[in-house]
C-alpha cells in the first residue's frame, strides 16, 4: 500500500497502482491516471467508465468483457482500441476501482 | 527468460474436443489478450471442433473414462465411472457445467472465439487434421483466420510461450 500524488491529491493505491479508496476519485484523478497509461480520455471512454462505476455500484465488482457488451452495450474491439492492452485492467484502473478478480 | 521479464506472446494449442477439453485454452488465450499480451489459438485433432460452425456450441463434457466427476455436486461424491456411460450422463454434465459457467458469465463457444478474435487474438486450424477430416474452409467460424502446417505453426510463434492443452 502507498500513497501517490494524483492530480495534486494525496491518494492510496495498490503496489501496481488501484486506488484504494474510491471515495479519493474523481474526474481530474481518473484523467491523471488515463495519462499515466498513455490515453487522452473522450465521450467514448467516458460512457465505459461510467458503466463500470454505475455496475461496480450494484454488483460490487469490476464488469467483465462480456458484461460490458451484453448489459453495457460496448463492443469487444471497442474496448481494445479505447483502453488498448488490457482493456478492464486499465479502465477498473481509471474508473478508480480495485483490480478485477475475473479471469474472462 | 528471466524470472522478471513480461510474458509478451503465447500460442495455444486446443487439442481436444469435449467442452473441458476447450475451455482452458480459450480461456488462457482470452486472459493473455486482457493482459496485453499477444495470443494465437491453434486447433488441432478434436480441438477443431471448437472452430467448425457446426459443432462448436454442441460440445460435451466426457463423462466415460473421467475418475474425477462426482455427485451430485462437481466436489461431491466421486462417481463411479461405469455411470459415465448411462444414457443422458454427458448431456447433463454438459448442461450442469453450461449453466455454472453461464453465472460466471464464460460465454458460449461461438461468442468466446468471436471475443478472442475481435480482442485481437488469431486462429489457426491445423492442416494435418483438416485433411484427416476433409474439412473446407467454409465449415470453419468466420474468425479462423488460416489453416497452417506445423511449420508455419512454430514460425509464427516465435517469440512465444507455447501452452498445449
Amino acid at each position: 500500500m502507498a500513497e501517490k500524488q494524483i492530480a495534486g491529491k494525496t491518494i492510496e493505491v495498490t503496489d501496481d497502482g488501484f486506488m484504494v479508496k474510491h471515495e479519493q476519485w474523481d474526474r481530474e484523478v481518473a484523467a491523471a491516471i488515463a495519462a499515466e497509461e498513455g490515453i487522452e480520455l473522450t465521450d467514448d471512454h467516458w460512457k465505459v467508465l461510467e458503466f463500470i462505476d454505475k455496475d461496480f455500484k450494484e454488483k460490487g465488482a469490476v464488469p467483465g468483457i462480456r458484461r460490458m457488451n451484453k448489459v453495457g452495450g460496448i463492443s469487444t474491439k471497442e474496448l481494445y482500441t479505447l483502453f488498448p492492452d488490457g482493456p478492464v485492467k486499465k479502465a477498473a484502473k481509471i474508473a478508480g476501482y480495485p483490480k478485477p478478480a475475473s479471469c474472462v | 527468460m528471466t524470472e522478471n521479464e513480461k510474458i509478451r506472446k503465447v500460442s495455444v494449442i486446443v487439442s481436444k474436443g469435449t467442452l473441458d477439453g476447450v475451455y482452458p485454452g480459450l480461456i488462457m488465450a482470452n486472459g493473455a489478450r486482457m493482459e496485453g499480451i499477444e495470443a494465437s489459438l491453434f486447433f488441432t485433432f478434436f480441438g477443431l471442433h471448437a472452430v467448425v460452425k457446426k459443432k462448436m456450441d454442441k460440445l460435451k463434457v466426457a463423462t466415460v473414462g473421467n475418475p474425477a466427476m462426482c455427485v451430485p455436486t462437481p466436489m461431491g461424491m466421486s462417481m463411479p465411472t461405469w455411470m459415465g456411460a448411462l444414457p443422458g450422463m454427458s448431456a447433463f454434465a454438459t448442461s450442469m457445467m453450461k449453466k455454472e459457467m453461464e453465472k460466471l458469465d464464460i460465454p458460449p463457444v461461438s461468442e468466446f472465439v468471436e471475443m478472442i478474435h475481435d480482442a485481437g487474438g488469431s486462429l489457426y486450424a491445423c492442416k494435418a487434421t483438416v485433411d484427416m477430416f476433409k474439412l473446407k474452409m467454409q465449415d470453419f467460424c468466420p474468425q479462423v483466420d488460416k489453416v497452417l502446417t506445423v511449420g508455419e505453426f512454430y514460425e509464427l510463434s516465435a517469440g512465444a510461450e507455447i501452452i498445449f492443452t
